[in-house]
């Protein structure tokens, strides 16, 4: 039990899939300008990367094995990209508001490369599973809470005065820079 | 080899499953109605029925929120094929939004100033220049929809009517005085 806690807390903290991997910076600074946005793109990836994460450990334990592993990216992406649709349709029906503002980034969680990364990472650290699963679940939630503190901390720039040259994207990208420094304080957390 | 390729073809074949199904469990039932509205409005997205684009109109029209005779863009034309589709009677334009003369939107290059202000309203980006430079309009590609005259601080801004010369002349649509027998 707790071995699977530290696997939550490690990923969500300790080992951050934007800010300390850099991974799925697109989302990250094209869905983070407005909150609600936000926190619909966590929620739509928290459900592709679980989903994605579990489905992978199966196509990767009981369908490729060792002899097909070099189908693991190709088959990889093809269930992923199976995925997000799923996810697109299920969004357009039940949150018709949601499926408008996340636009085109919807579909562009396919190429989201936490979503791929993942999976990849599973395999690369033979997870079972059920630690699959939660190393994605974990990942996402990581991705949710910096989206969310990040499109928070972008809403007030909005009003704030900002020099001239530092406007816009600029300031972003700072700001995402003193984030991942920030989180850089968590290495050690988890031993 | 054939086990890879098994592999893949199992995969795609579970997930085109998979998505057939849950296409048809979660499909979203749009309003077929705004969309037919929406084929016959002449897609100008100029505004002049108030609402903001051909889309909105239809939806209000399919809503009964707006008459059928505000878009000056698709001529009595488009207001008679609306009432067929409706089943409505044909109304005439209302005050002031009767389609005016085939016009081209013309800028008076002394005078303006580069602000840039009409190239923002242009719908169709027919506005060719850029800030503190002269604009111009492009003949060809204006709808005449006049959204980019009152934005105009200098008033510089007017509407030529088009002349037919041989470049543009077409038949006419033929029109049967049903009416004018009886």
């Amino acid at each position: 039990m707790t071995e699977y806690l530290l696997i939550l807390v490690s990923t969500v903290f300790v080992n951050n899939i934007v800010m300390v991997k850099i991974l799925g910076l697109c989302p990250f600074m094209g869905v983070s300008k407005k909150l609600e946005a936000a926190v619909g793109m966590g929620a739509a990836t928290t459900f592709v990367l679980t989903l994605g994460s579990g489905a992978s450990y199966l196509i990767q334990h009981y369908l490729l094995g060792p002899d097909l592993a070099y189908l693991t990216t190709l088959s990889f992406i093809v269930v992923i990209a199976g995925i997000v649709q799923f996810t697109e349709m299920v969004v357009q029906k039940t949150s018709p508001a949601l499926y408008q503002v996340l636009g085109i980034y919807l579909p562009l969680i396919t190429t989201n490369c936490a979503v791929l990364g993942i999976p990849l990472l599973n395999v690369q650290a033979k997870h079972d599973f059920m630690e699959s699963l939660l190393f994605g679940f974990g990942g996402a939630l990581g991705f949710t809470l910096v989206m969310v503190l990040f499109a928070g901390i972008r809403e007030r720039l909005e009003g704030a005065d900002v020099p001239g040259i530092f406007k816009g994207s600029a300031i972003a990208m700072v700001t995402a820079g003193l984030m991942s420094l920030a989180f850089m304080g968590f290495s050690g957390l988890v031993k | 080899m054939i086990a890879a390729l098994l592999v893949m073809i199992g995969i795609a074949v579970f997930l085109g499953a998979v998505l057939g199904f849950s296409a048809i469990k979660f499909k979203v039932q749009g309003n077929p109605l705004v969309d037919k509205i929406d084929a016959v409005l002449p897609q100008t997205q100029c505004g002049q029925c108030g609402y903001p684009g051909c889309k909105p109109y239809a939806e209000a029209i399919a809503k009964g929120e707006a008459e059928i005779n505000k878009c000056p863009p698709g001529g009595e034309e488009g207001i008679r094929k609306l009432a067929d589709l409706l089943g409505k009677e044909f109304i005439p334009f209302g005050e002031g939004a009767a389609p005016k003369a085939k016009s081209v939107a013309f800028i008076d290059e002394n005078i303006c100033i580069g602000c840039t202000l009409c190239i923002q309203a242009c719908p169709v980006d027919a506005i060719a220049g850029a800030a503190k430079q002269m604009h111009t309009i492009i003949a060809s590609e204006c709808t005449g929809c006049e959204l980019c005259i009152a934005p105009c601080p200098v008033d510089c801004i007017s509407m030529l009517p088009i002349g037919e010369d041989i470049t543009n002349w077409k038949w006419r649509y033929p029109v049967f005085p049903i009416r004018a027998t009886i």
